[in-house]
């Protein structure tokens, strides 16, 4: 059975996964991280199915999507989840390169509850991964059936 | 003076004119060829009737015979229009008149041979000769009156004759002028119709073979050719789009890559040399650290660039929504935004009547943004830095202007200080990517505006932007 864990990364970048894990850690919460390297990936961990099949019951308190992904984008995961009863009310926060303003419209208009552009400089980005993890996994309080904080 | 007429009165007139001075003129010279001949006729049979009075009255003057002389005048009853004749003998004596008690006053003595025309009487003297001996002088006065009259009458018929003929010419060219007028009215009507519809698919009637039917023709042949080239242009317009469509399409999807893709690894070589620091710093010496600085700088300035870039390219295609900006508030905004760098500085800001204007809010403040971030940064080795922002109305245009006591530029690069990525000044003096007064000159262009500058070299620098008063 897949160990359960608080935040959902969905992330492509080999690199990109190091570097947010980087800065998760130091907010300790490296440990509370699954990480879906495509947005098919992302989704099965949502659904509890394919390689993260069998996992606890319960939802992440937030799903950190990139915008550019293979197979299914940040976008499709986000629209997916919307029109999911059950996968609806999960937060999700976009964490992009971008900053192109369509990018910023459609995932407003898909319903994204915050969108973080990563900056180039890496002591800005920490932060900036600080703050979201910070917020969304330890001060908002997440809606009903998410999986509860482990320890 | 027949220049603004319509074209079948043009006609008309033109036609009247010419036949009517045509016959004024043959009536005239008829005219006088009549008088002229009368006259020398009207000479000639009074010198014939001279002579033969002359030849008549010879034995009479010759034996002095005052009766005889008075007889034969008398002849002259027959001629009526004759209204005076008198004989003069050698001495020069008036030897016998006609009518016998004429009250009319005859010449005192002969003059001259020879008769000429005076008051509208013919009188004149003619010798009377016998062998070539002359005798005496017959005198002769002959009423024209008659002749006149007749002259009149004639006119007077010559006169309706012209009448008659102006007005047949009157009707001939009213019904004749339509052969001219029918077809270059209908040219113009289709002309007209051309002009007021931008219809090119109407067509003139053609009336006949004539220059007429030939400038019908070339009409007809240049509408249509009219035609097909709007066709075309609007085929070639729509190519056009289409292209350009595309080209747009792509450079949006070059700079939505570059925003994506090329900070990516940007990203990662500053991150990693992040934790490289962190985790083997100690391992490293003191140039091996400088290294890493210098690298983790040079991945941040080309992220910087790559920002400013896509900023650019924004600003270059996003639509403009204007909307009523008041120039006065954004500028203290922008101003106050920059409090970070300001707060540290002595600066006096001079910020004065700044009107309302119609603009995109958010690429208006860009521009603010930029020309005051300038004005500041270049003012920094100032105590105090001076920096003035205000507005003069020139024309129809709002003329922005900022300006500073800061270190200028020179004029002599002043065509270089709007390019793209151009820079007057070293990184390490004053840093900066160079795009912005690219995207200064860049939003106010879009806006219908100019952009230019003025500097006296270490003076300080002051630069300008105008917009449109109204916007269409």
């Amino acid at each position: 059975m897949a160990p359960l864990k608080r935040i959902l990364l969905a992330e492509d970048s080999e690199r990109d996964v190091e570097l947010t894990m980087a800065a998760l850690e130091e907010n300790n919460l490296a440990n509370e991280v699954v990480v879906a390297r495509d947005g098919a990936e992302a989704l099965d961990y949502l659904y509890n199915r394919g390689k993260f099949a069998g996992h606890a019951n319960g939802f992440p308190v937030v799903v950190l999507l990139d915008l550019k992904m293979p197979k299914i984008d940040g976008l499709e995961v986000l629209k997916t989840m919307r029109s999911d009863p059950y996968l609806r009310h999960i937060p999700v926060v976009m964490i992009t390169s971008s900053r192109e303003e369509q990018d910023l419209i459609r995932s407003y208009e898909l319903g994204v509850n915050a969108y973080v552009v990563k900056p180039v400089d890496f002591q800005k980005f920490v932060e900036s991964v600080k703050q979201v993890g910070f917020f969304w996994a330890i001060v908002n309080e997440p809606p009903p059936g998410t999986m509860k904080r482990s320890g | 003076m027949l220049q603004n007429i319509p074209i079948q009165r043009k006609l008309m007139t033109v036609n009247l004119l010419t036949s009517g001075a045509v016959l004024l003129l043959t009536c005239l010279a008829f005219f006088g060829y009549e008088v002229l001949t009368f006259r020398q006729a009207t000479v000639q049979r009074l010198f014939t009737l001279g002579k033969i009075i002359s030849a008549n009255s010879t034995a009479a003057l010759a034996f002095d015979d005052r009766d005889a002389a008075t007889e034969i005048l008398a002849a002259l009853k027959a001629e009526p229009h004759i209204v005076a004749a008198g004989l003069y003998g050698t001495t020069g004596k008036l030897f016998a008149q006609y009518p016998v008690n004429s009250p009319a006053a005859f010449p005192a003595a002969p003059e001259q041979d020879g008769y000429h025309f005076e008051r509208g009487h013919l009188a004149g003297f003619q010798p009377v000769m016998q062998s070539g001996r002359r005798l005496g002088t017959l005198y002769m006065e002959y009423d024209m009156g008659a002749m006149y009259e007749q002259l009149w009458r004639r006119g007077e018929i010559a006169a309706l004759v012209m009448v008659v003929s102006l007005l047949t010419a009157y009707l001939l060219s009213r019904t004749l002028q339509k052969q001219i007028s029918v077809p270059i009215l209908a040219l113009a009507e289709t002309a007209h119709a051309v002009s007021k519809q931008r219809d090119f698919s109407v067509r003139a009637v053609k009336f006949g073979e004539d220059e007429l039917g030939l400038l019908t023709d070339a009409f007809n042949q240049m509408l249509a050719e009219i035609q097909k080239l709007n066709a075309t242009l609007e085929e070639r317009v729509r190519e056009r789009t289409g292209q350009l469509e595309i080209a747009n399409k792509e450079l949006e999807a070059f700079s939505y890559s570059v925003s994506h893709d090329l900070r990516a690894p940007l990203r990662h070589v500053d991150g990693f040399v992040d934790l490289l620091r962190k985790q083997s710093a100690e391992k490293l010496d003191e140039r091996g650290r400088r290294y890493l600085d210098i690298i983790a700088a040079s991945a941040r300035q080309m992220g910087t660039l790559i920002d400013d870039l896509l900023v650019f390219s924004r600003m270059s295609r996003g639509d403009l929504r204007r909307a009523k900006v008041a120039s006065e508030s954004l500028v203290h905004e922008v101003k106050d935004a920059m409090q970070g760098e300001t707060n540290s500085r002595r600066i006096i800001w001079k910020i004065d009547g700044l009107p309302q204007v119609e603009a995109d809010a958010p690429m208006l403040r860009q521009v603010w943004a930029n020309l005051i971030g300038n004005a500041v940064k270049y003012s920094r080795t100032r105590d105090p830095a001076e920096i003035e922002i205000g507005c003069d109305t020139v024309n129809d245009e709002f003329v922005f202007f900022v300006r500073d006591n800061g270190v200028g530029f020179d004029m002599q690069y002043v065509d270089k200080l709007f390019g793209v990525f151009q820079r007057l000044h070293r990184a390490d003096e004053f840093e900066g990517t160079g795009i912005g007064l690219a995207n200064v000159r860049r939003i106010v262009s879009r806006h219908g505006g100019r952009t230019w500058a003025e500097s006296n070299g270490d003076g300080g620098a002051t630069f300008f932007f105008s917009l449109p008063k109204t916007t269409n």
